[in-house]
């Protein structure tokens, strides 16, 4: 590169487009493209496969070689999908789990976050250990154990039971703990001058500021619950209480390869949700993400 | 609640003297019972009591449904540990955590210094690359599922493209753990990219410039500054990722469930499968207790390393 800098122009025009294109090595830049090329199409490319396979016709999609493009558009693939099993019933199953379960965690991270950084408590760190050691725990080696629990509370095939296993939450409240020991001490003072007492001040003064971290923990919280699928496997017995992973599953083991086309399409009911999720807040999900990691 | 707060506004500045304010510390001290109280209730329940109850099923004899539950002292251990098949899971869960760890990790630091560079829609390429890791690994599996059909999925196209033959992917004992294998890293690499960028994007542009001037070059550069700037972060993804992998059930259950003839049964599915297929709580709390001792040295070590980390920095 260095090298390259000092070699006499071959051109003496002016233009700094000229200048750049002999000052520069091209060459890594085009395999830079590439390969930015090549990760678009090997994660691009299963994606477009499942959404071309939910849109051709059963006949095409048993045809050998297969192909890239659908000759014939069919939507009915879609239609199918959804009364071959319970689709719209796993949409109210998923949704409610997700949106209440959701609801829950970020209460409990808000309440506890607050609680932790500022109220006056003996010992509050140990229990702050208490619960960020939790996160060391993973929910699979725990399932017999609130498989019996749960049994035991009358809540197997039940909402309150798919969702009582997991709305208690230590990666937020550390998230929220973080970010409100950043929060300016003086403006909670300062609320606090004014006569508001602790419950105002979470609801006025810190939850407006906390915002952007709030809503990065919501969004991983739903994205989350969506997509959880070991539990409610477990815990649901009946097609209608299933929720729209474990549907996914049952369709696959029904239809499965005799029926690509409405697997396909059953698929994209599943996933399209969190897609739309994902377009609009990609920036909040990424980063927060990558900032959870980093600051440790 | 808001009654409680005004009035003890009210009674505010010192005059009243002690009482007060030893009323005003317990009032605090159970706000905060009442916020962190439920929180810690559910965990206390639903993850800790958990570990101490897995502990106390791996020493009985139990179907979820007999009222007599009889311990049975050392039995399941010796009935786990045994058993030939205890020993081909131990050997799938190793190959699939070591194989989707390299490869997660090599990937996504490629990818990841790729990015790094000032490339043109980078934010839409690691978008791109991020988003499978938040869609639902079973829908994931199903669609994984089409792809490897040996006859119509698009695998097989492609390798036919070039001349191969497709293998029986998930029905045989020899593609299907590699299968697995591609579906777990293609679904989680975009995890690795992304910390991965952030860590390269923390290491100070100004180290690079020096080498620059003292000479070095981009190799020298990648092993002089890169990899141990990346260290803390690379440690924190190992460890991440080994326990992750660990966790991997969704596109096992979908994709192979366990099979062909346990080629693809690791720790995790076995747990499930003497939990609730063969309704054994006893051998699958020994499981249970198995697995979470290999997460718990894991992560010891994670803490352990972190805080060298952090004294080493302090020092610094």
């Amino acid at each position: 590169m260095a090298q390259k800098e000092t070699t006499a122009p071959l051109y003496t025009t002016t233009r700094s487009r000229v200048q750049f294109w002999q000052r520069r090595n091209m060459l890594p830049t085009l395999l830079s493209y590439a390969g930015m090329l090549c990760i678009l199409v090997v994660i691009g490319l299963p994606i477009y496969w499942m959404i071309i396979a939910s849109l051709k016709t059963n006949q095409e999609i048993y045809t050998i070689p297969p192909t890239w493009f659908p000759r014939e558009l069919t939507f009915a693939n879609y239609p199918e999908a959804w009364s071959a099993a319970p689709f719209g019933r796993y949409y109210l199953n998923s949704m409610l789990t997700t949106v209440i379960g959701s609801g829950f965690e970020i209460f409990f991270a808000v309440t506890s976050a607050y609680a932790l950084v500022f109220l006056r408590f003996p010992r509050k760190q140990v229990i702050f250990i208490i619960l960020l050691a939790a996160l060391m725990i993973p929910p699979e080696i725990t399932i017999v154990p609130n498989y019996i629990t749960v049994a035991r509370l009358g809540w197997v095939n039940t909402y309150q039971g798919i969702m009582i296993t997991g709305i208690a939450i230590a990666y937020g409240t550390f998230l929220l703990r973080q970010y409100f020991l950043t929060l300016p001490r003086e403006v909670i003072e300062a609320a606090k001058v004014d006569g508001a007492g602790h419950l105002q001040t979470l609801w006025y003064i810190v939850l407006p500021i906390a915002q952007p971290a709030l809503v990065t923990m919501a969004l991983i919280s739903i994205v989350y619950k969506w997509n959880e699928f070991l539990w409610p496997l477990i815990v649901t017995n009946t097609t209608d209480m299933r929720t729209l992973p474990i549907g996914i599953f049952w369709l696959l083991d029904q239809e499965g390869v005799t029926n690509w086309g409405v697997v396909m399409a059953g698929t994209l009911f599943v996933i399209a949700p969190i897609v739309v999720i994902f377009i609009w807040a990609q920036k909040y999900i990424v980063e927060g993400i990558a900032a959870g990691a980093v600051k440790e | 609640m808001s009654v409680l707060t005004r009035s003890n506004r009210n009674s505010l500045p010192g005059a009243q003297g002690g009482r007060t304010r030893l009323q005003r510390e317990w009032r605090e001290w159970l706000l905060f019972v009442l916020l962190v109280g439920p929180n810690l209730a559910l965990f206390a329940v639903f993850n800790y009591w958990p570990l101490i109850y897995n502990f106390y099923l791996s020493f009985v004899d139990w179907n979820f449904l007999r009222e007599e539950i009889l311990l049975v002292g050392f039995r399941n251990y010796v009935r786990v540990f045994s058993a030939s098949k205890f020993y081909v899971i131990l050997l799938n869960t190793l190959v699939f955590t070591v194989a989707s760890c390299a490869l997660t990790l090599s990937i996504g630091l490629l990818v990841a210094m790729l990015l790094n560079q000032k490339l043109r829609g980078r934010n839409l390429v690691r978008a791109v690359i991020f988003s499978p890791t938040i869609l639902s690994g079973a829908a994931i599996a199903v669609v994984w599922a089409y792809i490897f059909d040996p006859r119509y999925g698009l695998l097989s196209e492609i390798l036919g493209l070039v001349g191969l033959p497709s293998p029986n992917w998930l029905t045989s004992t020899e593609w299907a753990m590699p299968a697995l294998i591609i579906v777990y890293v293609w679904k989680n690499m975009g995890y690795a990219v992304v910390i991965f960028l952030a860590g390269l994007q923390a290491i100070s542009k100004d180290l690079y410039e020096a080498a620059r001037v003292d000479g070095a070059d981009g190799l020298a550069r990648f092993i002089h500054i890169t990899l141990p700037g990346l260290s803390p972060i690379a440690f924190f993804l190992t460890v991440t990722t080994i326990l992750q992998s660990f966790q991997a059930f969704d596109i096992i259950r979908v994709m192979t469930g366990g099979g062909p003839a346990n080629a693809t049964n690791t720790l995790i599915y076995h747990l499930y499968e003497l939990g609730f297929v063969s309704f054994n709580a006893g051998e699958a709390g020994v499981i249970a207790v198995v697995l979470f001792s290999l997460m718990l040295v894991l992560t010891i070590l994670q803490v352990r390393y972190m805080d060298q980390q952090a004294h080493y920095n302090v020092r610094d």
